[in-house]
């Protein structure tokens, strides 16, 4: 729908300034762009493209490839559940059921009122901890249907502050301040370090 | 209390499912505190010493020290950091991308170091870089692990501030910058060459070796290392104590120890650090300090591993001990050190169809065999499972995993039938690993269990239980 915001696009052009070429921020921008509108919007694309100096579809090509990123909005809260060999074997796939019961839509469907989809995903790496689910990428771990029951009940009602809407990945971003910077630069003039030269051997060195 | 049943409760707290086995603690030593991730704690438990003892030395010796040490890569291949390190040609600038991109079935351990342990992760990654003269390396960090981005993130700008990390480190002329990236959900971004295609900002398909080995021609087409997350937290403990110290743990060819996350049916699943080539997965298994046995006294009916992409083991290979030049001769590979457990109740096929249905929703689509020879092999199951198998179905699995990975599978031994192993690694028509892996829960399956496979055939053979009786045959024919 939207371009990014003035706010977002001051992110997004510091990412650009941690990258030795401007292309590699491409993924932490279209995340951006993700929280921004709980999706990838298409004007979003055309901003990026703007912003890193590349096509919209180069964007795009790159976006529709990974499965976190969603071309149009799903519900306010994803709730992802691992039906992987390890779940699998300890109820992932009872879970799976009793959640489309609980919701009302099948795996991959989103709620009337848009506030969950459901989405059957691959290992989430809490295998010893089974059967378990990431809602907006927050785990919940060794679920019991009635577990299953409350977090939803929970999030209806507003009670879980603990889940930013979908989209928002860490809370924290990564700064690095001009002062302490060691020298991002492209690879074109990038060369040996004067420190690691000035350390190797005398004969190698002469 | 859990959906199983039998979990015990004695985990530590701040870190789920890491099981504290009161073992030697290399890359685990801060996991018992609720504040292992800030810069106080890792500073007030010897955080960044290692990298004060590495700045000391010069970067030679240290990739020497890496050498020596045999430190072996914990991501999958099991290749040694030190060798790995040497195949860079001198040319600068040069990269180092560390892998957090765990997502091998099974796998759990790097979002532990990284969520609990940032700091020595990081202070791995400059040691690394100080070693190999690098002015910049990449964390690339799984796109679904919010917790473990947003630790490293507060890591890196505590580390910056208090100057251990960017310009003039430590007081010294040394100046390496250190980036978080994320990425947004692709297994196959776990292969190193689609690691750097994914940083570059492109779809994340392998490279194909040659020539673009990354030492050589990786992140922008400059030399590239690409290390595990587990494979540097090590770094720190080695700093301190030497090479020598650290060979005192584990096994002479497999030195150190590994984080082994147990899943499935165990009494006690969890992440456990074990010393390598020390303990047999029977102790690993049964023993007290470790999972405790099967989940509800049950038989084991067969094992992973090493991650999905592991062919299995079964009880004739309950004593071979945990060390990669041990499991790969036997017929399978230790992996990312992802153990997943079935007891008598498991279905085999369901289980093999879960699995390769991974495979097939993660080729990437670059090769043939791998594109399509996954989702065939995911729909032929699929058909067994639902009690649609054909009686040449079995035959027919077993070709198509040959058209994606030739000749014999790796394969465990088989006592009751005087069958061989065949060792690892598979041969492979792709470029990556991916598609080969998709055979290994197929060739196991099949191998060990084909009565299990032939009685659902058996059951759906006869025309009269399919739906519609004799005609619909030759509809799924046409359709198939």
């Amino acid at each position: 729908m939207s371009r990014l915001s003035p706010a977002n696009e001051a992110i997004a052009k510091e990412l650009l300034s941690h990258y030795p070429r401007a292309k590699s921020a491409l993924i932490p921008m279209l995340h951006l762009a993700q929280e921004q509108d709980g999706y990838v919007a298409n004007d979003a694309m055309e901003h990026i493209a703007e912003l890193i100096g590349v096509t919209p579809a180069e964007v795009m090509g790159t976006c529709t490839f990974y499965e976190m990123f969603v071309l149009h909005p799903v519900g306010k809260y994803k709730i992802d559940i691992c039906t992987n060999l390890s779940c699998q074997l300890l109820g992932a796939e009872e879970l799976l059921h009793h959640a489309e019961e609980k919701l009302g839509i099948r795996a991959g469907g989103t709620t009337d009122d848009g506030l969950f989809t459901l989405e059957d995903v691959e290992c989430i790496a809490a295998c010893t901890e089974a059967p378990c689910l990431q809602v907006n990428y927050r785990y919940e771990l060794r679920l019991e249907h009635s577990d299953f029951d409350k977090m939803v009940d929970d999030l209806r009602s507003g009670k879980r502050k603990d889940i930013p809407d979908h989209g928002t990945l860490a809370k924290v971003r990564q700064h690095i301040t001009a002062d302490r910077e060691a020298g991002i630069t492209p690879p074109e003039t990038t060369g040996t370090p004067a420190w690691f030269t000035s350390r190797l051997p005398a004969e190698e060195n002469a | 209390m859990s959906a199983n049943g039998s979990h015990t409760n004695d985990y530590v707290e701040y870190a789920p499912g890491y099981v504290d086995n009161e073992g030697p603690k290399i890359v685990t030593s801060r996991f018992g505190y609720e504040d292992s991730h800030t810069l106080e704690r890792s500073l007030s438990t010897g955080g960044y010493d290692g990298l004060k003892a590495a700045l000391k030395k010069n970067p030679a010796e240290i990739a020497q020290e890496v050498k020596d040490a045999v430190l072996l890569g914990r991501g999958g291949a099991g290749f040694p950091a030190g060798i790995k390190w040497g195949f860079m040609p001198p040319v600068w600038p040069r990269y180092l991308v560390v892998n957090g991109d765990e997502s091998e079935p099974g796998t759990y351990k790097d979002r532990l170091l990284m969520e609990r342990d940032p700091h020595q992760l990081i202070e791995g990654c400059l040691i690394a870089c100080y070693a190999l003269g690098l002015n910049q390396c990449f964390l690339y960090v799984r796109g679904e692990m919010a917790q473990a981005q947003e630790n490293i993130a507060q890591a890196l700008n505590d580390a910056y501030a208090a100057g251990y990390c960017g310009k003039n480190i430590l007081g010294t002329d040394v100046g390496i910058d250190v980036v978080l990236h994320w990425g947004a959900g692709a297994y196959i971004v776990g292969e190193e060459t689609a690691l750097i295609e994914s940083l570059e900002g492109n779809r994340g398909m392998p490279r194909l070796k040659p020539p673009f080995f990354p030492a050589a021609k990786g992140v922008y087409m400059k030399p590239t290392i690409v290390n595990n997350v587990e494979t540097l937290a090590n770094l720190p403990w080695l700093m301190v104590n030497g090479a020598d110290e650290y060979k005192k743990y584990g096994s002479e060819k497999s030195p150190g120890t590994r984080m082994l996350a147990i899943s499935g049916h165990v009494k006690r699943p969890g992440v456990y650090e074990v010393e390598q080539g020390v303990v047999s997965f029977r102790d690993l298994f049964y023993g007290e300090n470790y999972a405790q046995g099967i989940k509800d006294d049950n038989e084991l009916k067969a094992f992973v591993p090493g991650g999905g992409s592991a062919p299995w083991f079964f009880g004739d290979q309950l004593d071979i001990k945990i060390e990669a030049s041990e499991v790969g001769p036997a017929g399978s590979m230790l992996g990312s050190g992802a153990i997943m457990v079935m007891d008598e109740t498991t279905d085999i096929v369901k289980a093999a169809l879960r699995l390769v249905r991974f495979y097939a929703r993660e080729s990437c689509g670059k090769c043939t065999p791998c594109r399509e020879g996954t989702s065939w092999e995911e729909k032929v199951l699929q058909r067994i499972n639902d009690g649609l198998g054909r009686p040449e179905d079995i035959d027919l699995l077993i070709d198509i995993g040959k058209n994606i990975s030739p000749g014999t599978y790796p394969v465990a031994s088989f006592g009751d039938e005087e069958l061989d192993a065949v060792p690892f690694p598979p041969k492979q028509t792709t470029i990556c690993p991916l598609g080969p892996s998709s055979v290994a829960p197929i060739t196991s399956a099949i191998r060990r269990f084909r009565g299990e496979f032939e009685a659902k055939i058996g059951a759906s053979a006869l025309p009269e239980s399919r739906p519609g009786g004799e005609t619909s045959i030759d509809a799924l024919e046409v359709d198939a």
